[in-house]
């Protein structure tokens, strides 16, 4: 099963894809169109030529709340969490289109984030920045997405917590959920990452493995700052 | 007609239409009506440009407009009427000792908070509390009595301090600079907060200043009105005993009584179109100017603006000010126009709301269009009722002349004509947000 | 020692009462302007006149219930018609939302066009109201008068002042009280009251999480026609019905959604009664609460009054400058439901 993906235009004819249980990785410099790859993935970008392929579907079409509903899950760079409401009212609001119990889905997130469980009676916004892109993260998880867009998860947090939140994003992919991630830190995403994408004036510039491109002289030149 | 055509000389067609209404009123009703209509349409239009400034400008809403006119017919009466002596010497000096007490109270209340506010702010409400509490129980002690013996001084006639005696003209001026202050406190306060925020707050001080004009009897005779206010220009009895004057109604072949009349309403609707004129020319030339354009610059990206260093909240208490001002000047207008000065009449919401539909009609952010609409508007306001009262009349006339709902219909067909102008609103806000001449520098959406 | 007490006796029956009933009517006021600002984020000036409505609908009901015979006395009738008035208001709100904001939401327009166009809406109701039921005083009130008056409360006490209570102040204070209760169990507890404030809270994320946005707007005026229906009601069987005083209501209840912090629930309900004690007690004449505190045979010559009882609005309007400029964010700092 394949979940791939070919967006356009805006983008120039740039084509990214991630398979089940994968890390990968948008990485480039800053107007490369990075978080727009992402939005025109998730249907907030209109596509002038191209389309997005999901499960072998074409969901070019959908409104991003109708690619929620097939499995998309989207975490925003900024506003990503109901800051008034307390953290479990944030998952639960995660869970919205879902009819079935949602307690389940509460624990799984509070054991990959255990400080949740902590403050699951606070609201969002009293939280400290590393912990509200947990909230962020845990609230896209509740829909139990088959594959995950992640738009800069680790902005504006400190290098561990940065760390921390790669190794749960590891342990959300081998639960087999794709990941699509968008970064600035561009060498740490890549050591994690499956598959790597370096997008230029948005097109691809580089594809390839995440150790690869790593690995890749041109890469570490242009992008990785030696 | 050629759609192109009527575009391009779009602004001369509609206001030779609005001539030719008052034209056709002037003969189907007779000239005096039409004059009378054109008075008012004429202070309808100058409030009409003073809203403009606000919101096509600058994008500010003004829910008060009535407050502000009410404070330039406060200026008519104290600028104009005869003093009564009688009540300046029962209680002049306890007013004027009253009102000094407050300002003394302000000013001491801004010195001792710049210097206890600024080093804590919880000394410097208490101190502004104490300070204030104090300066207003001794006003108190001093303004009551007084104002007591002047309301006692020949109540029926007088019981008010009166004004100071001179020409009416001059109060059009006054009537500015009272609006204009009432708008600079008030946009001080609520400018710069959420755009909402000005309304509700211009809500209220024009609901005060209107309770106060009806309240403080000592100054504006509250209920009992201020009646005769002079006149700028004849009266119809000097007309009528001139010999100049009924050699010329003779020559008009009119009589004499009408003819004074009706030139009574020439002559303000001849000071009125100087007023509007300058108003016009002051307006136009003021928004061609590189100040017009940062003031639209700013409230079409209020955000760029501020970025480029403009000062935004600023720029706007100006046009804010400027606004009121009009505003003001109209509202003295129109209380010479009347004669009278009758505070129940300013009803705070309701005609606010009638200069609003005439900028949104008429075209916010163009002066002329802002005019027209102050024509229009008040030209179906007051034609309305008996288009209404016909229109109700014809359709219910199947049924018998006493039956309940042909009553209540004939009885309800005014809160109709407020009903009618919120739907034209609604619907202009819908299918021609531009207005009837649109802004010149179209804005594209 | 009695001085004191009928001291007492006089600022309850003056102050205290008359503002917990009034302030529950500004409460709830209060809560469906904050409600429209914190889903649809515009002050809806037409809220007052949609109080009237709801009213002039529970007043017809009222009026055929008793043409039946229907009573349920010591209390009002007018309770048993609420319920007719609500839906009366409801589908005058979601008609109007339908032919009117809905195109300017999807167009995305600013927050002073939506106010303009509830000015516009307030017109067009209030003409209807008027237009109705006319514009003059409507009496509806029926049942038990007092719960016990002044005279019962001397009697039983043998204090020289009396203490009353009146079945349309028992009645406004529980009302308020259970209304209240169930909105905040419905915002804070179930799915749907949620949904809501998540939608107020962040818009986009709401979306992206499934929250349909015609719902929630859906419900939202589902709640403020009922809470608007509720408070009229209740303030037209306080004092009386009449078009014009719901027009006059408008500024205490703006203040009052400000002073508590536009958008918040809580806010709304403790502005609501920060306005009503302010405005009563700046209006009260203390003379007789200082005639009985003071010492003996001291008697003020004034009435011990701060302002005028006319200048009941200026009380609103000078609490809401000041929280303007010390606190434009209001008590509770709100924004979102």
């Amino acid at each position: 099963m394949t979940g791939g993906y070919g967006a356009a235009d805006i983008l120039k004819e740039c084509t990214i894809g991630v398979d089940r249980g994968e890390i990968a990785v948008i990485v480039g410099p800053n107007g490369a169109g990075k978080s727009t790859a992402m939005k025109a993935t998730f249907g907030m970008l209109p596509l002038r030529e191209g389309h997005v392929m999901f499960d072998g579907e074409d969901i070019s079409h959908l409104k991003p709340e109708e690619r929620v509903v097939r499995g998309m899950g989207f975490v925003p760079q900024t506003h990503n969490v109901f800051t008034s409401m307390t953290v479990e009212e944030n998952l639960e609001m995660g869970a919205f289109i879902r009819e079935d119990d949602i307690s389940d889905s509460i624990e799984q997130v509070f054991e990959l984030f255990p400080i949740l469980k902590e403050k699951r009676r606070q609201p969002a916004g009293e939280l400290s920045g590393g912990q509200r892109q947990q909230v962020a993260v845990g609230r896209a998880m509740m829909t139990q997405p088959k594959v995950l867009l992640l738009d800069e998860p680790t902005a504006g947090v400190s290098p561990i917590v940065m760390d921390e939140l790669f190794d749960r994003i590891i342990e959300i992919a081998r639960t087999g959920v794709a990941i699509l991630m968008v970064e600035q830190n561009a060498k740490q995403a890549l050591e994690i990452a499956d598959k790597g994408y370096v997008l230029v004036q948005g097109s691809n510039r580089f594809t390839d493995t995440g150790e690869a491109l790593l690995a890749n002289p041109d890469v570490r030149r242009s992008f990785l700052g030696g | 007609m050629n759609q192109t055509f009527f575009n391009q000389y779009r602004t001369p067609i509609l206001y030779s239409v609005m001539a030719l209404l008052l034209v056709i009123v002037g003969v189907g009703q007779g000239w005096s009506v039409a004059f009378t209509i054109l008075n008012l349409c004429l202070i309808s239009a100058i409030m009409s440009l003073g809203v403009n400034m606000q919101w096509g400008y600058a994008g500010l809403f003004n829910v008060g407009v009535m407050g502000f006119a009410a404070l330039g017919g406060l200026a008519a009466v104290l600028v104009s009427m005869p003093p009564v002596e009688e009540a300046r010497a029962a209680g002049g000096q306890g007013v004027l000792v009253g009102l000094l007490i407050l300002i003394a109270t302000i000013f001491v209340s801004i010195v001792a908070w710049k210097q206890f506010g600024a080093k804590s702010k919880k000394t410097g409400y208490w101190m502004l509390f104490i300070i204030i509490a104090a300066g207003y129980a001794l006003m108190r002690l001093f303004f009551l009595p007084s104002v007591e013996a002047i309301e006692g001084v020949n109540p029926s006639v007088t019981g008010y301090l009166g004004g100071l005696g001179l020409p009416i003209i001059l109060s059009w001026p006054v009537g500015m600079l009272f609006a204009a202050g009432a708008a600079y406190v008030i946009g001080k306060v609520a400018l710069g907060l959420r755009s909402d925020y000005l309304a509700i707050a211009t809500l209220g001080i024009s609901e005060i200043v209107l309770y106060f004009i009806k309240n403080e009897e000592w100054l504006t005779r509250g209920v009992k009105n201020v009646n005769g206010l002079p006149r700028p220009v004849p009266y119809e009895v000097d007309l009528q005993q001139a010999a100049w004057f009924q050699q010329l109604a003779a020559d008009w072949g009119m009589e004499l009584a009408e003819a004074s009349s009706l030139f009574v309403k020439v002559c303000y609707a001849g000071l009125f179109i100087a007023v509007i004129a300058i108003l016009m020319y002051l307006s136009e030339t003021a928004l061609k100017s590189p100040w017009g354009r940062m003031m639209r610059a700013i409230r079409d990206n209020e955000v760029a603006a501020a970025a480029m260093g403009k000062d935004v909240v600023k720029r706007h208490l100006t046009i804010f000010v400027i606004g009121s001002a009009v505003i003001g000047l109209a509202g003295a207008m129109l209380t010479t126009l009347d004669g009278q000065f009758t505070p129940v009449g300013y009803q705070p919401l309701r005609f606010t709301f009638l200069i609003w539909v005439m900028v949104i009609i008429g075209g916010s952010g163009n002066n002329w269009g802002a005019v027209l609409g102050g024509f229009f508007i008040w030209f179906f306001w007051i034609e309305a009722e008996p288009i209404g009262l016909w229109l109700v009349d014809t359709l219910t006339s199947f049924m018998e002349p006493t039956h309940w709902l042909r009553l209540h219909l004939m009885d309800s067909a005014a809160h109709m004509r407020l009903m009618t102008v919120g739907i034209v609103l609604l619907i202009a806000l819908r299918y021609a947000p531009e207005g009837l001449i649109p802004e010149r520098t179209a804005r594209k959406h | 020692m009695t001085d004191f007490i009928n001291a007492l006796v006089v600022l309850s029956n003056f102050i205290l009462v008359p503002a917990l009933t009034y302030g529950s009517q500004l409460a709830l006021g209060a809560l469906g302007v904050t409600l429209v600002y914190g889903v649809l984020r515009f002050s809806n000036f037409a809220h007052g006149e949609m109080m009237a409505f709801g009213t002039m609908i529970t007043i017809f009901g009222t009026w055929g219930l008793q043409a039946l015979g229907v009573s349920i006395a010591p209390l009002p009738t007018a309770l048993l018609a609420l319920p007719l008035g609500i839906v009366g208001a409801v589908a005058l709100s979601l008609f109007l939302d339908k032919t009117v904001y809905k195109y300017h939401r999807q167009r995305k327009a600013s927050p002073v066009i939506f106010l303009i166009v509830s000015i516009g809406l307030m017109f067009f109701i209030g003409g209807l109201v008027r237009f109705i039921i006319g514009p003059g005083d409507q009496i509806f009130f029926d049942g038990t008068r007092f719960i016990f008056s002044a005279r019962d409360f001397k009697r039983s006490t043998g204090l020289d002042e009396g203490l009353a209570l009146k079945m349309t102040q028992a009645v406004t204070i529980i009302t308020a009280i259970i209304v209240v209760a169930a909105m905040f169990w419905f915002l804070n507890k179930t799915r749907t009251g949620k949904s809501m404030r998540a939608f107020s809270d962040n818009e986009n994320l709401a979306l992206l999480s499934g929250i349909n946005p015609d719902r929630v707007v859906m419900i939202t005026w589902i709640l403020v026609g009922a809470l608007a229906t509720i408070a009229g009601t209740l303030y037209g069987l306080d004092k009386s019905f009449k078009p014009f005083s719901f027009m006059q209501l408008l500024l205490p209840i703006f203040a009052a959604a400000i002073v508590g912090g536009v958008g918040n629930p809580l806010g709304a309900i403790a502005g609501g009664y920060v306005i009503a004690f302010s405005e009563i007690a700046v209006t009260f004449a203390y003379k007789k609460v200082v005639t009985y505190l003071g010492p003996d045979s001291f008697q003020p010559d004034s009435l011990v009054q701060l302002l005028g009882t006319d200048y009941k609005i200026a009380v609103s309007f000078i609490i809401l400058v000041i929280v303007l400029i010390v606190r434009p964010t209001g008590i509770f700092s709100g924004k979102t439901l």
